[in-house]
């Protein structure tokens, strides 16, 4: 047993659900109690999703666990099969489903019998994976399945495109701005002259998985999801792969060269060059910001990095060899991936901290007392706390880390968004320090703080002390209304009825 | 039984379960909030915790008196002791935070385990010297605010029956003191009133319910107006003062999901229910009240005009949403209260969804819904327990309501469709009890239709083909 106050990764499933419903037309099915379904929430509020997120639960409950799931499993599949006509339809089992350890294959095998779309079920052990293992591994499977079945019906389609092209693999939802970077991406790609052959499981429809094997290569921007889907498709049909996460304006261009190096290994002929100096010099803005006396200003400034091993990485190098920044500390939460980690920033920061408790982060935030953090939404409390700025750089994030501007983190446009960050993180911070030296903005002292001057009016200590009780926020706001009202009525006492008279007649 | 024939009768379906509700582990949010000196430790999965970590968003950076006991392999097949494990995490709890109370909540994972809580936490209670109440609040057996309700029959258990030793003499006299420099104050005020008694002439009156304090102090008030003496919460704001409860004494609900609480004061502690519909809305409040009054012998006074002078002051918003329907999705109980409200304030009820329906608790409830539907000569509303939320798309579909009272996970997809609706967990966390709050209720009701106002010229209201409705 551990005492946990937060987690950083979310438990499998939710991994397995983020692929299965980033998919076009795929219904994942949740074997589990009432209320766990708060991944429908999630999806619709933070993605502010028009949709119906196209997840439902079989319920356990009571009666399942004294007979067993028996009919119900099968019955919610087929269900839901004949309802939304879906092409896939993932059985996805939770923390709940794990402990049952009924046998759902079997389920899956027999609703397939009456169904008309493909039945899977998600192959993740719930105390083994987390949410990000747990997604990478279904993307996997899902793909593994559908190449199989295309070479059942021998229409499984080998032939490379006549251009060069690609898939891009590991957009999913909710994931940390993904639907921007796929944008860039995208542009990023038709700008070389690179055509997609296919995105997943970003709007993917199952159907096109079997043109998986047209593309000259795979491009998987992530570390946490796709790397496993590359890794077989490179087994089954040696298609290469480049998992350099253009991130950064150097990551960017080793990215872009890696691309050459393997469209030119298979007969193209093109250099890129020019185009990664043409847009570094123009599109980014980024390597002039290095130059300029801004960034001059951040040399040597103590930063900390804490996130994923894609964000944390990249940033890391970002900070340490883009911008002269001092990396005191970077870290990752992605504990099973940890040499990974390692191997990237290790030239790059003084120390390395790979844990998943954020205690640790916030002991070792406090210790080092940096000028900025790059972390997830928890550090940026921490800073908070501390009075240091944090700029968010990876999940776990809340709603306004979903912004409806564009901003990727990924390709030239990404660079221009992360210098922007970083510079508003530290100027925000020394903008604070200076007032804090000169005694904040306003010096002169205010007066009258209230709109009445406490004149004649009398409130009785039961009155009083509900208002005290009222939170800071609108306390102001309620007194003055209250006083307002009594003042109105003529009324010198303000008495706990008159209080409520108070509320009731101005909404106070 | 013929009058009852006359009347419209209630119309109860049952549908398969398959709806989104909160798990009721969400209780812990709120209730520690209110019990200032407890610890709620949720025994369960990474799947509780992010439960709790995203429902409860920001709460859970102000260091809250919450955590999960997190559960590993090694915990679910055995190789570690229950009890050990709790036992070590219970002693940092109380080094770090040293709570009163530890509240343990079982979640569906320590069923299927079978982790036998109550069974070993006499003994761990008596080891650590905290006391540590069980309450099973788990997806297995209920719905959102239902775990509430298992948290406070747990604490129903552990009230005092008799006054606290006099060993305690000195703090209890400051209370008392303290006690009566308020009511000093209030003393005009008493002189003012009629039929105002200063020591209560009736029986014991406990109510039962967790409430924001200012409405549990609004709702006190309101009935020491008329005389009735409130003399202990459950939930105290402490958890040390958890009110005394003796055979006989009357007990009365404030919130519609409180059943089980209901049935452990009867059955265990041996009180008295008072059966009354809740006081939510100003019909709901007076209707409280009257039969608190009714069943203690005492003559309410001046209840009408209060009523009326509330309902006068609501006319802005009521103009707003009378003649329109609403359709209760259901997810948090207080559905079959809010409707009566509502129809009263004008409007019609589609259907009322409900996660969960005892008859018995909420009869009172119940037969004024049914009165209101009479005098507002509107049909009787459906009851829909164990809704099925695909089927309730559906009927919405065909039905049109003007507002969709539904969780966070339908509100957006319903908005794209250009269907209204109001997040159901705002009535929930929103201050709705009592008079003086009749207006909260409306302002979350009219929130839609005053939006629309703002916006309905701009012609986007469904963004959505019709050929993508689910």
């Amino acid at each position: 047993m551990k005492l946990a106050y937060w987690m950083y990764a979310g438990p499998a499933h939710i991994g397995t659900l983020r692929v299965a419903s980033s998919f076009k037309n795929v219904h994942a099915i949740m074997h589990a109690p009432l209320g766990d379904d708060y991944f429908n929430v999630m999806r619709s509020m933070l993605e502010r999703e028009q949709d119906f997120t196209p997840v439902t639960a079989s319920i356990v409950d009571r009666n399942v666990l004294a007979r067993g799931s028996q009919e119900k499993v099968v019955d919610n599949i087929v269900r839901k099969d004949r309802e939304e006509r879906p092409d896939l339809i993932v059985l996805t089992p939770t923390c709940t489903s794990s402990i049952l350890q009924e046998d759902l294959e079997n389920f899956v095998s027999r609703a397939q019998l009456d169904a008309k779309g493909d039945v899977l079920l998600a192959d993740v052990n719930h105390y083994r994976v987390n949410e990000l293992q747990a997604g990478d591994r279904t993307l996997q499977q899902i793909v593994q399945y559908y190449i199989a079945k295309a070479r059942k019906k021998e229409d499984l389609d080998t032939v490379k495109t006549e251009k060069p092209s690609v898939n891009i693999i590991g957009l999913s939802t909710l994931g940390f701005h993904n639907n921007h970077d796929s944008t860039e991406l995208k542009r990023l790609m038709a700008d070389l002259g690179i055509e997609i052959n296919l995105i997943l499981p970003d709007k993917a429809s199952v159907h096109d998985l079997k043109k998986l094997p047209k593309a000259w290569f795979n491009l998987v921007p992530y570390r946490e999801l796709g790397p496993m889907t590359a890794k077989y498709l490179e087994e089954e049909f040696g298609t290469p792969c480049v998992d350099i996460t253009p991130m950064g304006v150097l990551e960017t261009a080793r990215c872009i060269r890696k691309i050459q190096q393997v469209v030119n290994a298979q007969g193209a002929d093109v250099n890129f060059e020019d185009f990664i100096h043409n847009q570094t010099k123009n599109v980014s803005q980024a390597a002039w910001f290095s130059r300029s006396i801004d960034c001059q200003n951040l040399t040597g400034k103590k930063a900390i990095v804490f996130g994923d091993n894609t964000h944390a990485a990249a940033m890391t190098k970002i900070l340490a060899r883009e911008m002269g920044i001092h990396v005191v500390l970077a870290g990752t939460y992605c504990k099973y991936d940890e040499e990974w980690f390692r191997k990237e920033v290790s030239e790059y920061c003084d120390e390395i901290l790979i844990s998943e408790d954020h205690g640790e982060i916030a002991d070792a935030i406090a210790r080092i007392e940096p000028a900025a953090i790059f972390g997830t939404q928890m550090e940026r409390h921490v800073g908070k706390r501390l009075n240091i700025p944090c700029g968010v750089i990876a999940a776990p994030i809340h709603i306004q880390n979903f912004p409806i501007g564009y901003r990727p983190f990924l390709g030239y446009e990404g660079t221009n968004q992360l210098a922007d960050l970083v510079y508003n993180s530290f100027t925000l911070g020394m903008e604070d320090h200076l007032l804090e030296i000169f005694g904040g903005h306003d010096t002169k002292e205010i007066l009258t703080k209230s709109m009445s001057a406490d004149g004649g009016l009398n409130w009785t200590a039961e009155a009083q002390e509900q208002l005290n009780k009222i939170p800071g926020f609108v306390r102001g706001k309620v007194k003055r209304n209250t006083e307002k009202y009594a003042r109105e009525q003529g009324i010198h006492e303000i008495s706990l009825e008159k209080f409520y008279a108070a509320k009731e007649a101005v909404g106070a | 039984m013929t009058v009852a024939q006359d009347k419209p009768a209630l119309n109860f379906e049952c549908e398969t379960g398959n709806y989104h509700t909160f798990c009721p582990i969400s209780c812990v949010a709120w209730l520690y909030q209110k019990i200032e000196d407890s610890f709620f430790l949720v025994i369960g999965t990474k799947t509780c915790g992010y439960f709790l970590q995203n429902a409860m968003g920001v709460m859970i950076f102000a260091e809250p008196r919450y955590a999960m006991a997190e559960l590993e392999e090694s915990d679910i097949s055995a190789q570690l002791n229950d009890y050990d494990e709790l036992k070590r995490l219970c002693e940092q709890i109380k080094r770090d935070r040293n709570p009163s109370v530890i509240v343990f909540i079982g979640t569906c994972t320590t069923e299927i385990i079978k982790m036998d809580l109550e069974g070993f936490s006499p003994r761990l209670e008596q080891e650590i010297g905290i006391p540590i109440v069980v309450a099973r609040a788990n997806g297995l057996d209920y719905a959102f605010t239902q775990g509430e309700d298992t948290v406070l029959a747990a604490m129903a258990n552990r009230c005092p029956t008799e006054e606290p030793a006099p060993v305690k003499v000195e703090e209890q006299e400051n209370a008392t003191r303290f006690q009566k420099l308020l009511s000093l104050g209030l003393k005009k005020e008493q002189e003012a009133a009629p039929a105002i008694a200063t020591t209560p002439k009736h029986d014991p009156l406990i109510l039962f319910g967790s409430l924001p304090d200012p409405v549990a102090t609004n709702l006190s008030h309101e009935l020491k107006k008329q005389g009735v003496e409130v003399s202990g919460w459950l939930p105290t704001k402490l958890y040390t003062e958890l009110p005394v409860v003796k055979p006989g004494y009357y007990v009365a609900g404030v919130n519609p999901f409180l059943s089980r609480t209901a049935t452990t004061l009867m059955r265990r502690r041996k009180c008295k229910l008072i059966g009354a519909p809740f006081p939510i809305g100003p019909d709901g409040t007076r209707a409280w009240v009257e039969k608190i009054c009714s069943v203690l012998g005492i003559e309410p006074q001046g209840l009408a005009e209060r009523e009326a002078q509330i309902w006068e002051s609501l006319e802005d918003y009521l103009q707003l949403i009378r003649g329109k329907s609403v359709f209760f999705m259901g997810d948090n109980l207080l559905e079959v209260s809010l409707s009566r409200f509502l129809i009263r304030c004008g409007m019609t009820v589609d259907e009322i969804g409900i996660p969960y329906m005892d008859k018995r608790y909420q009869k009172a409830e119940l037969d004024f819904l049914v009165q209101t539907c009479e005098e507002m000569g509107t049909p009787v509303p459906r009851i829909v327990e164990k809704p099925d939320n695909y089927n309730q798309i559906q009927r919405i579909n065909e039905l049109k309501p003007d507002l969709v009272i539904t969780g966070m996970a339908h509100a957006n997809p319903l908005e794209a469709r250009g269907i209204n609706t109001k997040w159901s967990v705002e009535f929930t966390f929103a201050q709705i009890h009592g008079f003086t709050n009749a207006r909260d209720i409306l302002e979350l009701v009219t929130r839609p239709m005053r939006r629309n106002e703002s916006i309905k010229d701009l012609g986007w209201d469904k963004l959505v083909r019709e050929d993508a409705l689910v």
